[in-house]
């Protein structure tokens, strides 16, 4: 009786058609930002004009790599680092498609650091969304090569003496073409930075910031996740199209978000198609045979 | 007068200006890494992703000339790991993929290989093997990598192994390789060896049509009723890829037969079984052996991959000497040939094997043999192919222990 007065109460969820709602209840504590994150990456490809087969959805291992486990796409959760290869291959079997790979900052750029770099190097058409809560969260919260310097983790227990990377700024070097930074509170731009970054041919990097009260906080006297948002939401500073070796996180002072990076670069298949019409010819000849001086008469 | 099939053979040969077309029907004078190239473009891999290393550089040499050509993609990733997981990403993808490496390449690639595995994504690894461990010797032979491509990975699993002994069996190896990979959904290993990789010989690439392809099986159901890990009654899964409207969920971890995550045993025994009864209830359909002049033999010699060569001299010498020596050649390594093993281990007064590593497929031959029969290990360290005379000699002795 309950259950049908239940349903007939209970409108669908907006996000319903986008999600596997039989594996609802996530795995995700109370007070974590990936659903934040979860959230705005459907209200993305809802509003992306792509027809949903031609969406997939990777991850890697750790707290957001179940993200591919609860959206109703073609979604593959690989091992841990290995996302961004998995999608390389997966994009160039169906060139037409979009990938999106969805990890945390320890799978992406620890483990997975070489991969992020030569992705991002050739420009492969992926979009790539990194959750970054300052600590491998799943496993209890060991150090991460986000881990601000001096933070506490299980395996920093006296402080991280490790400085961490600014992903937004490796992104850029490495030649990504759309480098965006947000919190989990910045739902309008997140969410239209990650439309931005699917439609935009090449590799798009989107970073968000989240709470992580269960791992992270607790040893780092930010133990409510309602805490942390307020922190987050005083601390960040937008500073769009800034170089990104300057938008900084620094939790005494502040956390740099914005959008850095927005340029046209041509993408992987974009240069193979290139090469292989053999229509690229300005290459430097040193081998070509310069006519030969006339012999002088012998003197 | 230019002789233009002589000159055509040359091109070829050495991987220039070849024709734009996927199955080079013709005869050719090629080396193994090429014909493995050859032979997966027959079987229809239109993806490879690899890193070079030595002595398989030439299947990526070759796959990067060839395939942009008929319309696939080469890609050199930067490092082994990520070479197979773009394998499986493609395979995903619908498109038929491979990719080639030797030992430590092999080793690197352990953990995605598993994943392939566990999902049971088709694709095809070649290890071009060298001597080992470590970076050991890179341009010489070996055949240390047989059980690291049984057990590699972690976990409990069975695999296919074939084992090519000449040129002409890497392209044909390389086709039925894809097509057991398409038919049990598994990575299927090509354990090549350097000298095979890099020995020219006669290949001979039948016409298209007379090259047997086979293809994944496609779910039969509608998308609401698919279910990605419920199989047929022969243990196989039908494979929906990415794209064709079913918005599957794949994972590593272990699975229920939605292919949701299940973290717990009852799961776990139910995905394994089929892991490991795919290939076992299967098994007839995989293996495949040769015997050689076995009808009368007294002594077998059994062996695999380039060994098979000096096996074959062993026995013809012996032949001649009035000495009644067989052999037999195992196309596939995994999974091992168990009943053929127990079937004429009471009949032998001795099987020898040549292996070019301390003993490793040997121990499988004790293993099924169960002191029948004298079992007796020729090893090699590696570096070099074994003579036909340390064969003889191993023969020798395990008659005078008998």
């Amino acid at each position: 009786m309950s259950a049908k007065k239940t349903k007939s109460i209970t409108p669908a969820h907006p996000q319903d058609e986008l999600l596997r709602t039989e594996r609802i209840p996530h795995i995700w504590c109370s007070g974590c930002g990936i659903g934040t994150v979860f959230s705005c990456v459907i209200a993305a490809i809802q509003k992306l004009d792509k027809p949903l087969d031609d969406i997939s959805v990777v991850s890697g291992i750790g707290c957001t790599g179940r993200m591919a486990g609860y959206i109703k796409l073609d979604s593959f959760h690989t091992t841990h680092g290995r996302a961004i290869p998995f999608a390389t291959g997966l994009k160039l079997a169906r060139p037409d498609s979009s990938v999106l790979v969805c990890s945390g900052d320890g799978d992406l750029l620890a483990i997975g650091g070489n991969h992020f770099i030569h992705a991002a190097r050739r420009n492969m058409d992926i979009t790539v969304i990194c959750v970054n809560n300052f600590n491998y969260g799943m496993t209890g919260g060991q150090l991460a090569p986000s881990t601000p310097f001096g933070a506490k983790t299980t395996t920093s227990a006296i402080g991280c003496p490790e400085e961490p990377f600014n992903f937004c700024h490796v992104a850029a070097t490495c030649g990504a073409v759309y480098v965006a930074r947000w919190t989990a509170l910045h739902i309008r731009r997140l969410t239209d930075s990650i439309i931005e970054a699917m439609q935009k041919p090449g590799f798009g990097f989107v970073e968000i910031l989240t709470p992580c009260p269960t791992a992270f906080g607790r040893r780092n006297k930010m133990r409510k996740a309602i805490d942390i948002v307020k922190f987050y939401h005083e601390k960040s500073v937008i500073k769009n199209d800034i170089d990104p070796k300057d938008a900084t996180l620094d939790f005494r002072k502040n956390l740099v978000v914005g959008k850095f990076v927005d340029i046209e670069r041509p993408t992987f298949m974009d240069n193979y198609n290139l090469i292989n019409s053999k229509e690229l010819g300005d290459w430097p000849n040193l081998d070509k045979k310069e006519p030969k001086p006339a012999k002088r008469a012998a003197g | 007068m230019r002789d233009e099939k002589k000159d055509q053979t040359f091109e070829i040969n050495r991987g220039t200006k070849v024709a734009g077309k996927a199955v080079l029907t013709g005869t050719y004078f090629m080396n193994g890494d090429y014909a493995c190239c050859e032979g997966a473009l027959a079987a229809g891999c239109r993806y490879f992703g690899g890193y070079p290393i030595t002595p398989a550089t030439e299947v990526a040499e070759r796959m990067s000339r060839r395939l942009p050509d008929i319309g696939g993609i080469y890609i050199q990733m930067e490092d082994e790991i990520a070479s197979i997981a773009s394998v499986l990403g493609a395979s995903w993808g619908g498109v038929k993929a491979m990719t080639s490496t030797s030992g430590p390449g092999f080793s690197l690639m352990m953990e995605n290989i598993g994943l392939g595995i566990c999902t049971e994504t088709p694709c095809v690894v070649c290890n071009v093997q060298r001597a080992g461990p470590s970076t050991g010797l890179p341009t010489l032979v070996g055949q240390g990598d047989m059980m690291q491509a049984r057990w590699g990975s972690h976990g409990p699993y069975e695999t296919i192994a074939v084992s090519p002994s000449s040129p002409q069996e890497m392209f044909d190896f390389t086709v039925w390789a894809f097509n057991l990979s398409e038919q049990f959904r598994v990575p299927v290993m090509i354990m090549a060896d350097e000298v095979v990789g890099h020995m020219n010989e006669r290949v001979v690439i039948p016409p298209e049509d007379e090259i047997e392809v086979v293809n994944r099986r496609k779910p039969k159901v509608s998308p609401e009723k698919y279910l990605p890990y419920k199989h047929d009654p022969d243990w196989i899964t039908p494979m929906a890829n990415f794209g064709d409207g079913y918005r599957v969920h794949i994972t590593g971890l272990t699975h229920d037969d939605k292919g949701y995550p299940a973290m717990h045993a009852a799961a776990q025994e139910e995905m394994v079984e089929r892991l490991v009864r795919k290939i076992k209830d299967n098994r007839d359909k995989i293996i495949s052996y040769e015997n050689i002049m076995m009808d009368d033999a007294e002594v077998a010699v059994i062996a695999y991959g380039i060994s098979v060569r000096a096996a074959k001299r062993a026995v013809r010498d012996a032949r001649e000497q009035g000495m009644k020596l067989g052999a037999i050649k195992l196309n596939t390594v995994w999974p091992f040939p168990e009943e053929l093993i127990r079937d004429i281990a009471g009949d032998m007064k001795a099987i020898v094997m040549p292996e070019i590593n301390m003993g490793q497929i040997v121990l499988e031959i004790e293993r099924c043999a169960a002191g029948r029969c004298p079992v007796k290990l020729v090893s090699h360290a590696g570096g070099a192919i074994h003579s036909p005379k340390q064969i003889l000699d191993a023969v020798d002795e395990a008659l005078k222990e008998s």
